[in-house]
């Protein structure tokens, strides 16, 4: 029986037409991505070359931007190092609260409560950028001028060599700090949802045989959670940061936009996103200001692209082992 | 430091006060060597009962074998006696479980320092991603302050205790991860007995691994025993014929029959416990 039914020439051979015709269009659409990911670097590339030109490497630490006519002068430095900045202050803040979500959702919180908290976080992610940066702008803004401004700077401003970093000549409360502020918060959906799933992950007789040996649960959580979910932690961080680098709407809004380079938190200053935002529908069509955002908008294509390659390389080696 | 410890030690030095009232308590008769009494003990995984008043005794430094097929409650009560199941919200006991004279199921029970008076040993092996040395050094400064010379003291001798020395001495600082399937089980004994605990629970310890390590780590129970009490869930009759002293054949979550293992595999009292070994189910 068996051996006749395997005889018996199927009806549905591999590699006929409708395989074939399958398998071409999905490797059409592969290839589409790859082709669309090449032709944006390129289009940048060229779009930012007769500032690259005009200006040399010098355009990377330069802090100029004087669109004034036959003395334009453009340099990258101020967007550069606001974009890394508020991203990383964005991080420090959003990585520590992220954490403890996650702690919560997987080891303390009664069954009844997670999924509410779980739903809760998540929502934060799906809120649009522009309603963080109007809240950012008529909620935390004001706040930061009145309250945290006056507060931190009266007292952490007074410590000698890095009370500069705290002190700022600008009240307006659009600041460096604002901006990290709105980021951390939405970014921290992200890191908290990868850290739950990468916590969960975790094999429960791992956990238990610390337990079994009279862990706490902070113990188990540091000593066996953590080692094992390292990377994949820092992973999670790491496309926290990519999005943190990115984000445009809410950055604009709260920054203050200055391209100056700020020494303290709460001066203004601005990102490579939102000075591009800001200056775009200014630019003349062709004048070497509309290269030089392109330039930066090239320039921020490649820190994303390394942020999220070491992402992936971490990620990456953690599947190995 | 804590009440279970207090306890303990005074359980050391007046020899388990408090059994012989609950003797009186319970009705169950009581053996006098238990070095754990489990008293009409009743187990809930949410609404569903998976122990049924079960009483049994631990003798102290001897093999207990709890033998049943799956979902018989073996394993909820291994996870009883170590106060495991409190880490799952909705899973409950009820009745009493002794340990030196105090029920381990009080509220006001310290659960870590019982847990390192009951040590357990799981299906797999579970090494932590830490050196050979700082998986055992990790279990002891949980609970002990031990200067450098004592910890690598301690060391050695859980490892030696635990028939793993002589294949590791020249390696204690690289991974442990490194090690064969039986090693790193010989490791995870080597972190428990290193806390020094007073029961060691074996929840089929030998059920991932190969003949020959099975072997091993059978021989290291027979020499375990002599300074520790043990309970071995195992699925294994022969295994429990080899390594227990008694053997207790659970069916349903009920303690269908405890005896002398000679006399549980050779002349059975209860149907079950017949058909059971002789493989009629399970």
């Amino acid at each position: 029986m068996s051996h006749a039914a395997l005889a018996a020439p199927s009806r549905r051979r591999a590699g006929d037409g409708g395989d074939r015709l399958f398998a071409g269009l999905c490797l059409g659409a592969g290839i589409l991505v790859l082709l669309l990911l090449g032709a944006i670097i390129l289009t940048l590339f060229i779009g930012g070359l007769p500032a690259f030109r005009a200006f040399g490497a010098g355009f990377l630490w330069s802090t100029a931007w004087s669109p004034v006519e036959g003395r334009e002068q453009y340099g990258a430095l101020v967007p550069i190092f606001g974009t890394v900045v508020s991203a990383v202050l964005a991080i420090l803040v959003a990585v520590p609260l992220a954490f403890g979500v996650a702690f919560f959702l997987t080891e303390l919180a009664p069954p009844w409560l997670r999924r509410p908290v779980g739903t809760a976080i998540e929502l934060l992610a799906a809120i649009p950028s522009i309603i963080y940066g109007m809240w950012g702008l008529f909620v935390l803004v004001p706040l930061v001028q009145q309250y945290i401004q006056l507060t931190i700077g009266d007292t952490l401003g007074a410590i000698p060599l890095v009370g500069f970093l705290f002190a700022s000549n600008s009240f307006a409360g659009t600041s460096l700090f604002s901006a990290a502020l709105v980021l951390a918060i939405m970014i921290l959906p992200f890191i908290a949802a990868t850290m739950r799933d990468v916590f969960g992950q975790v094999p429960a007789v791992y956990k238990e045989s610390a337990y079994g040996l009279g862990c706490t649960r902070w113990e188990v959580m540091r000593n066996v959670v953590l080692p094992y979910t390292r990377v994949s932690v820092v992973g999670g961080i790491m496309l926290g940061l990519g999005r943190a680098l990115g984000e445009t709407m809410a950055v604009t809004f709260v920054i203050g936009n200055a391209n100056r380079l700020p020494t303290s938190l709460f001066d203004p200053s601005t990102t490579i996103a939102s000075i591009v935002a800001m200056e775009f529908p200014e630019s003349l069509m062709g004048s070497l200001k509309q290269s030089s955002l392109l330039a930066l908008g090239f320039l921020l294509f490649v820190i994303s692209f390394i942020v999220l390659a070491i992402s992936r390389l971490l990620l990456r080696s953690r599947l190995k082992g | 430091m804590s009440s279970t410890t207090d306890l303990a030690a005074q359980g050391k030095r007046e020899g388990r006060p408090g059994l012989a009232g609950l003797q009186a308590r319970s009705g169950a008769a009581l053996n006098p060597n238990a070095r754990v009494a489990v008293r009409n003990l009743e187990f809930f995984y949410g609404d569903n009962r998976a122990l049924k008043g079960i009483t049994l005794d631990l003798p102290e430094r001897q093999v207990t074998g709890m033998i049943g097929p799956s979902g018989c409650g073996k394993s909820t009560l291994l996870r009883v006696l170590n106060r495991m199941y409190s880490l799952y919200p909705g899973q409950r006991a009820t009745g009493e479980v002794l340990l030196d004279g105090k029920n381990i199921l009080d509220a006001d029970v310290d659960i870590n320092a019982l847990r390192a008076k009951v040590g357990m040993v799981f299906q797999k092996p579970t090494p932590f991603p830490m050196t050979i040395a700082e998986n055992i050094a990790f279990g002891i400064r949980l609970h002990e302050r031990l200067s450098k010379a004592q910890t690598e003291e301690r060391i050695e001798w859980a490892l030696t205790r635990a028939a793993l020395w002589g294949e590791v001495k020249d390696r204690l600082n690289t991974s442990a991860m490194g090690l064969s399937g039986g090693q790193q089980q010989r490791l995870c004994i080597a972190r428990t007995i290193a806390v020094r605990p007073e029961v060691i629970l074996f929840d089929e310890p030998t059920s991932a691994l190969d003949p020959v390590s099975t072997l091993k780590i059978e021989e290291l129970i027979d020499e375990l025993k002599r300074d520790f009490t043990i309970a071995i869930v195992t699925h294994n009759m022969q295994q429990a014929a080899r390594c227990a002293d008694q053997v207790a054949f659970f069916y349903l979550g009920e303690l269908i029959e405890v005896a002398p293992a000679a006399q549980l595999f050779t002349a059975p009292q209860h149907a079950r416990t017949q058909e059971y070994i002789t493989g009629r189910f399970g």
